[in-house]
């Protein structure tokens, strides 16, 4: 018997989570939302998605064969990316500016820092931000979804601009039947999904938790102890989306438990702060984006306690 | 009490019922002078001597050693360096058996009367650390003030996917484990005697609540099926709440950890004087044609226990000896069984493909997962980078090694292979530095 065995270091069997997995079941869980963005706004929602998808997903392809990296399309992470902004655009932006976002995304936020966990900004978020800051008014015409009843489609003020009177009922913000961008107003099909993703340990209920608790505290009191105020700023805007998909974004932010609590605190706390006092009606994205730039420091702050460790200089000798 | 971290790995315990067979027949037994942690033995017999099943063969030399004794009877074929599964070579004793397994008439019962020659005789029974650590017996046992020692803990967590021989300990040699637990009583006046055993063997926990009936000093303690619930830190803090410090040692906190196999064996060596010779190990694996528990004579070629197993049903690609979590590949079947092996596994070429590593997420299960708490991520990362002060600073020395985290990243990063070199690393500077 003369065959050659393998010599490895230990461990010798590993989880089946992998890189592609873990994507794979962000993939899953926004379909709920991807599903309600057609029902709401028409099939024009699934043909913006599908553009952001296949401009990050031939970008990343691109740079990297232009590069010579080994491509890594495979691990699907380039098609979360380019579902998330999507869920970040309203459904009536031209074609050529969801892929610019895209570009953005894969190459400028993502590639050029090296690649999948290497950027320090969430990629979807940051190409928001800058087609926000880019082309603000076909970023801000929110439609009113009423693709679902086959109409034209209309539009209309975010419910977080909308005067007072005119703002859509907290049911209607449950279901998503509201102005807003295409992948972010149901709240019931992104509360799925982020339900599937804590069931499949792909996030942990630290980060969405503490973002939209915080935000639901401050409205609470600010809002003089109303139920209604703090329910309305949770279930609107971008928060749900934000809370379960975007802040949870691996390297972007902090590993640990508590460094999870600390960051959805600051996220809520910044995202409030707009909402509240701030000129643009939403904050979410620049509340994320800022917290991704803190990360490093939470991260360093709330490193885990190391079992019997001993400081320096006293260890005693054994 | 918040527990430690770690991960839920499969039991692939499907030996647990299989009752071990004895093997005897072999065509050569081969033993490594090193067979612990430590120096290495020195050889005391030569070409051509006749050797019968418990005759000394390689005496123990100074400070952490055991001494090494044949499990077969017959003749002294040479004595030659032997290629380690750490890489490092040692001289080893090559024996042709004559098949008749004589004991050797030599062997009477240690006479024991007190602390002194109880301690002696753990010394010349052979028995190291039988988990796999390897620690020298006598050594541990062997503390300056015994009335240190507040609790003893009987470690029978076997927390390792697929190995079942603690198991078997515990239910066919429960006996032994008995008058193991009554020695240590007796003689190091244990005041708590705590089995610790994970809750997925509950066959075993009945076994020893049964031996404990009565003895108000032992118990059971029945820990959740996590792995790395054996370590011995985990299993101290798991049981009594201690915290080993930093560069101390379970004594530290008036805490011994004895595998359950080493407390049967250590009793079965004061009753009949027989040293350890033989091993219950469990032989498995995806390519292994009949899995089982197996009773080998100690320095039997995992050639002779794969073929007493019915041979290969596929091709190996690994073969490890200990588990899969924490055992060492191999590299030539022709290795032997060592006194601190405790299973063989062989995994087919789908079970052994290597893993290509990918970039890393950033996902944080690796630091999540570390039962010390460690961020193996930082540790690559410093270690990568040569910062000898970052890796002192977050205590890369304290990993032991469990695989955790290598288990859980998405990336397939290698990450107990570069805790390891960073350990060395930090190690090797942290002497220069003195």
């Amino acid at each position: 018997m003369n065959q050659k065995l393998q010599i490895t270091v230990s461990p010798h069997i590993r989880s089946s989570v992998t890189t592609g997995s873990i994507m794979l079941d962000v993939i899953i869980a926004l379909c709920p939302a991807l599903a309600a963005s057609v029902w709401l706004f028409g099939a024009r929602a699934l043909y913006i998605t599908a553009i952001c998808v296949l401009s990050c997903v031939l970008s990343e392809l691109a740079f990297e064969l232009i590069t010579r990296r080994t491509p890594t399309v495979g691990d699907l992470s380039a098609i979360v990316t380019g579902m998330l902004l999507a869920f970040n655009l309203p459904v009536t932006i031209p074609e050529w500016q969801a892929v610019i976002g895209s570009v953005v995304a894969i190459v400028v936020v993502k590639q050029l820092f090296g690649g999948i966990g290497c950027n320090f900004a969430n990629p979807a978020i940051t190409a928001r931000i800058v087609l926000l800051l880019s082309f603000s008014g076909t970023m801000t015409n929110w439609t009113k979804p009423t693709g679902f009843s086959g109409g034209e489609l209309i539009s209309s003020a975010t419910p977080l601009a909308a005067e007072p009177g005119a703002s859509p009922s907290l049911y209607d913000l449950f279901l998503g039947t509201h102005g807003g961008c295409l992948g972010e107003t149901c709240a019931l099909a992104l509360l799925i999904g982020g339900v599937y993703l804590l069931i499949r340990k792909v996030i942990t209920w630290q980060t969405p938790a503490a973002f939209i608790g915080t935000v639901f505290l401050i409205s609470f009191f600010v809002g003089g102890c109303s139920f209604e105020a703090a329910l309305y700023q949770i279930l609107s805007g971008g928060l749900m989306l934000g809370a379960f998909f975007m802040a949870t974004d691996y390297a972007t932010s902090p590993p640990t438990a508590s460094g999870k609590i600390v960051f959805g605190i600051g996220c809520g706390l910044i995202t409030a702060a707009i909402r509240l006092w701030g000129t643009y009606p939403e904050g979410v994205s620049f509340a994320i984006l800022f917290m991704n730039i803190l990360t490093p420091y939470i991260t360093k702050l709330c490193a885990r306690k190391v079992f019997g460790a001993v400081p320096a200089g006293k260890i005693r000798k054994a | 009490m918040k527990r430690m971290k770690g991960v839920t790995v499969p039991h692939l315990k499907s030996t647990a019922d299989s009752v071990p067979t004895r093997m005897t027949d072999l065509d050569i037994a081969v033993y490594p002078m090193v067979q612990h942690i430590g120096a290495p033995c020195k050889p005391v017999c030569r070409p051509g001597d006749a050797v019968y099943v418990g005759t000394l063969l390689g005496q123990a030399s100074d400070g952490l050693s055991s001494p090494i004794y044949s499990g077969v009877s017959g003749t002294v074929d040479k004595i030659e360096d032997i290629l380690l599964s750490g890489g490092g070579y040692a001289p080893a004793v090559y024996i042709v058996p004559d098949g008749k397994m004589t004991p050797d008439p030599a062997i009477t019962p240690p006479v024991v009367t007190d602390l002194q020659s109880f301690i002696k005789a753990v010394e010349h029974s052979g028995v190291v650390g039988l988990g796999g650590a390897g620690f020298p017996t006598g050594v541990k046992l062997g503390v300056k003030d015994a009335s240190r020692i507040q609790e003893i803990i009987i470690n029978g967590a076997e927390c390792e996917p697929y190995i079942t021989s603690d198991t078997r300990t515990m239910l066919d040699r429960d006996q032994d484990m008995l008058e193991g637990i009554h020695l240590l009583q007796k003689y190091l006046q244990a005041k708590k005697i705590i089995i610790a055993i994970e809750k997925n063997k509950p066959k075993c926990v009945r076994a020893m609540r049964d031996i404990t009936e009565g003895n108000e000093a032992a118990f059971v303690k029945v820990l959740p099926s996590v792995y790395p619930q054996g370590a011995e830190k985990v299993l101290i803090y798991h049981t009594t709440g201690k915290v080993v410090p930093e560069g101390g040692l379970p004594i530290d906190v008036g805490v011994i950890v004895l595998n359950c196999t080493t407390l049967a064996a250590i009793a079965q060596y004061i009753r009949t004087g027989m040293p350890l010779v033989e091993k219950c190990i469990t032989v498995d694996g995806s390519a292994v044609m009949h899995p089982q528990n197996v009773i080998v004579p100690i320095g039997a070629t995992l050639e002779a226990v794969f073929n007493f197993c019915g041979g290969f049903k596929a091709q190996p690609g690994k073969v490890l000896y200990g588990g899969p979590m924490m055992g060492v590949s191999v590299p030539e079947l022709s290795m032997p069984v060592l006194k601190q092996t405790n299973a063989l596994l062989a995994l087919d070429g789908r079970d052994a493909a290597p893993v290509d590593a990918t970039n890393c997420i950033r996902c944080g299960r690796c630091t999540n997962v570390c039962p010390v708490g460690l961020a193996p991520v930082s540790i690559a990362a410093a270690y990568g980078s040569g910062s000898m002060e970052t890796l002192q600073k977050i205590h890369a020395n304290l990993c032991m090694e469990c695989g955790c985290c290598s288990y859980v990243c998405p990336a397939k990063r290698p990450l107990v292979q570069q805790n390891k070199l960073a350990k060395a690393a930090l190690a090797a500077w942290l002497k220069s530095n003195r």
